[in-house]
């Protein structure tokens, strides 16, 4: 039984925001379904008495001196930009034309 | 060992180790620009064989190459490593040298600063040669998904060099570079060194700085050396290695002492070391080559003195799940930068479906045009993971998992210094032959990745041929913040191996073709 559908797969690229074309779409469905039953394993030893770990060093709280220190220049951070105007990032409209 | 020398009788110094060119450099018997412009006639002689590199910067390198020559002559006390030459994966951010991690999403991107490591290098006066090919982003085990062509291993040009850093590990094992730097996130310091017959050291969880890595997965991946002896590794992780103010995860502690460990081990005397062996890292697939090689190895130790032992970790085998939903995971939300607004790619779609070019759909196409396929697979099986309804089932889970394995190595650890199995199942592979079943390819780092769950360091090294006359790796594994012990046992394997090899093992690596 598959875990994952095509039209799944769709769903999941568009929240990931990426743009697939149909023949992406069959063949990462028939894909995804493999690698997913066989992670699903997972869940066999995963019991509700064992706490999850997100992060190997057990660390909490780094801070450092609350001291200002120089940024880039914005020259050099647009420089990489695929568009820029007066010193600024130019991105495409945000919202939909009504 | 023997020198290996040219036509003209000089010492070909791409042959020598990075120990061996600091005392030449410390002694004023060669200059860092001699060194630098030998390893530059390297890549540019055998490069269009191996393609290890994905950029070279003569100049950049010569220049820094002369101002060591100039400090050194005016007798500035210089780091040991001064003026020794080195490559870096190209996931590390190199101010104003091109950083793609491999991405067509990256292609033409000039980083405005440098990683840490690469700060560490410049200040110590390393000459960077260039940027060394790999995995996009790191995803993968063959280099083969590399936007940017294929890398040759340099044992056999029509096999992989592992993955993600092959690039790395290629150009160390074809002398294009007696140095460079790696990232391991699941394997891709110590595979790719297992099937290029050379050392890699995967560090302990934030014991190298992560500050100017391009993120795969920010809670495994860990940047380390990529060389062709045991020492050298220590040499270059001592200094890229150390608390580092500007990466978080940075353990505000010294490192151990490495390089002392690496000079005790190779006196070769493991009296009273507990060497434990992985019962579920070995046996069934695993290539009899690769198992033959281990058990010598095991009895090398054993007559040096080390105690082995057998060690179960029985959640071992559900790592390679856990790890293929924590990495895809950490990946989707890490790799949401690349939104085509700020840099690399932007592709504006072409307005054929009388939408307007929102914001959003420039993002979907950008993404969808410059990232390639492993990338794109990994990136859906994590938005996948973490979605609602799913996230407790497997992202949960595979979190718990984590602590499982955690676990199973506290408990190994009770009974052994150090743990060790075979690098990786199998010899490289031939180029092509797993590329269309991603579930094999992860296969490769099935005993790899349980370390990069919990965080310890691990260490390959070249220990035989296998039956296909191809090299084989061991791994140690050492405690978190332990990683000198791989040094003491690394060493000792190797110079015991060397011992009855009677030379270093890539001196067996068949003599690559040279462009004139």
């Amino acid at each position: 039984m598959s875990t994952i559908s095509r039209d799944e797969v769709a769903r999941v690229a568009g929240l990931a925001r990426i743009d697939l074309t149909p023949a992406e779409l069959d063949r990462l469905a028939g894909e995804l379904d493999v690698i997913v039953q066989s992670v699903a394993r997972v869940s066999e030893v995963a019991t509700p008495d064992v706490p999850p770990t997100s992060h190997p060093l057990p660390m909490t709280n780094v801070f450092r001196a609350d001291v200002p220190e120089p940024s880039l220049p914005v020259a050099d951070i647009l420089a990489g930009a695929p568009a820029a105007e007066s010193g600024r990032f130019l991105v495409p409209q945000i919202l939909e034309e009504d | 060992m023997g020198t290996s020398t040219t036509a003209t009788g000089a010492t070909d110094l791409t042959r020598l180790s990075a120990a061996e060119l600091a005392t030449r450099l410390a002694a004023g018997e060669v200059s860092s620009v001699e060194v630098t412009q030998a390893h530059l006639e390297r890549i540019a002689a055998v490069e269009p064989s191996v393609h290890a590199f994905l950029h070279i910067d003569d100049d950049g390198a010569l220049a820094t190459a002369r101002d060591v020559d100039a400090r050194r002559s005016a007798g500035e006390r210089l780091h040991a490593l001064a003026g020794v030459p080195i490559a870096v994966k190209d996931i590390v951010v190199t101010k104003d040298l091109p950083t793609t991690a491999g991405s067509k999403i990256l292609q033409g991107w000039i980083p405005p600063y440098d990683a840490t490591i690469t700060t560490r290098l410049r200040e110590a006066g390393l000459p960077i040669l260039g940027k060394t090919n790999m995995d996009e982003f790191a995803m993968g085990s063959s280099t083969e998904h590399s936007a940017f062509g294929n890398t040759h291993n340099p044992w056999d040009l029509d096999r992989i060099p592992g993955g993600s850093g092959g690039g790395s590990a290629a150009a160390v094992a074809a002398y294009e570079a007696p140095l460079a730097i790696g990232t391991d996130t699941g394997g891709s310091i110590r595979q790719p060194g297992a099937v290029t017959g050379t050392v890699g050291v995967k560090p302990t969880y934030g014991g190298v700085s992560r500050y100017g890595l391009i993120a795969l997965a920010s809670s495994l991946d860990q940047a380390g050396p990529v060389t062709r002896t045991v020492l050298d590794s220590a040499l270059l992780h001592e200094l890229i290695g150390g608390h580092d103010p500007r990466d978080s995860t940075s353990i505000p502690e010294p490192l151990p002492p490495l390089v002392e460990a690496a000079r005790a081990g190779a006196a070769g005397d493991l009296r009273g070391v507990r060497v434990g062996v992985v019962t579920e890292l070995g046996g069934e697939g695993y290539q009899p080559g690769v198992r033959a090689r281990f058990e010598e190895s095991l009895e090398l130790l054993r007559g040096a003195g080390a105690e082995i032992v057998e060690v179960s970790c029985p959640h071992f085998t559900y790592a390679l799940g856990a790890y293929y939903l924590i990495l895809p995971s950490e990946a989707s939300s890490n790799l949401a930068k690349f939104d085509g607004m700020r840099f690399g790619l932007r592709v504006v779609p072409d307005g054929g479906d009388g939408l307007a070019a929102t914001a959003e759909r420039v993002m979907s196409a950008t993404r969808g045009a410059g990232f390639g396929d492993e990338v794109k697979r990994r990136i859906i099986l994590g938005t996948y993971a973490l979605s609602a309804g799913y996230y407790d089932a497997y992202y949960g889970s595979a979190q718990k998992v984590r602590t499982l394995i955690q676990r199973d190595f506290a408990a190994a650890f009770e009974q052994a210094d150090v743990l060790v199995s075979p690098t990786a199942p199998t010899t490289a592979f031939k180029l092509g032959e797993k590329l269309d079943d991603p579930l094999a390819m992860y296969l490769n780092d099935v005993a790899t990745i349980p370390a990069n769950l919990a965080g310890v360091p691990g260490m390959s090294v070249p220990n035989g041929l296998s039956d296909d006359g191809l090299p084989v790796g061991l791994q140690i594994l050492a405690p978190a913040k332990a990683d000198d012990r791989l040094y003491r046992v690394g060493a000792a394997l190797e110079a015991l191996l060397e011992s009855t090899w009677g030379g270093p093992l890539l001196a067996r690596a068949p003599e690559l073709e040279v462009a004139r």
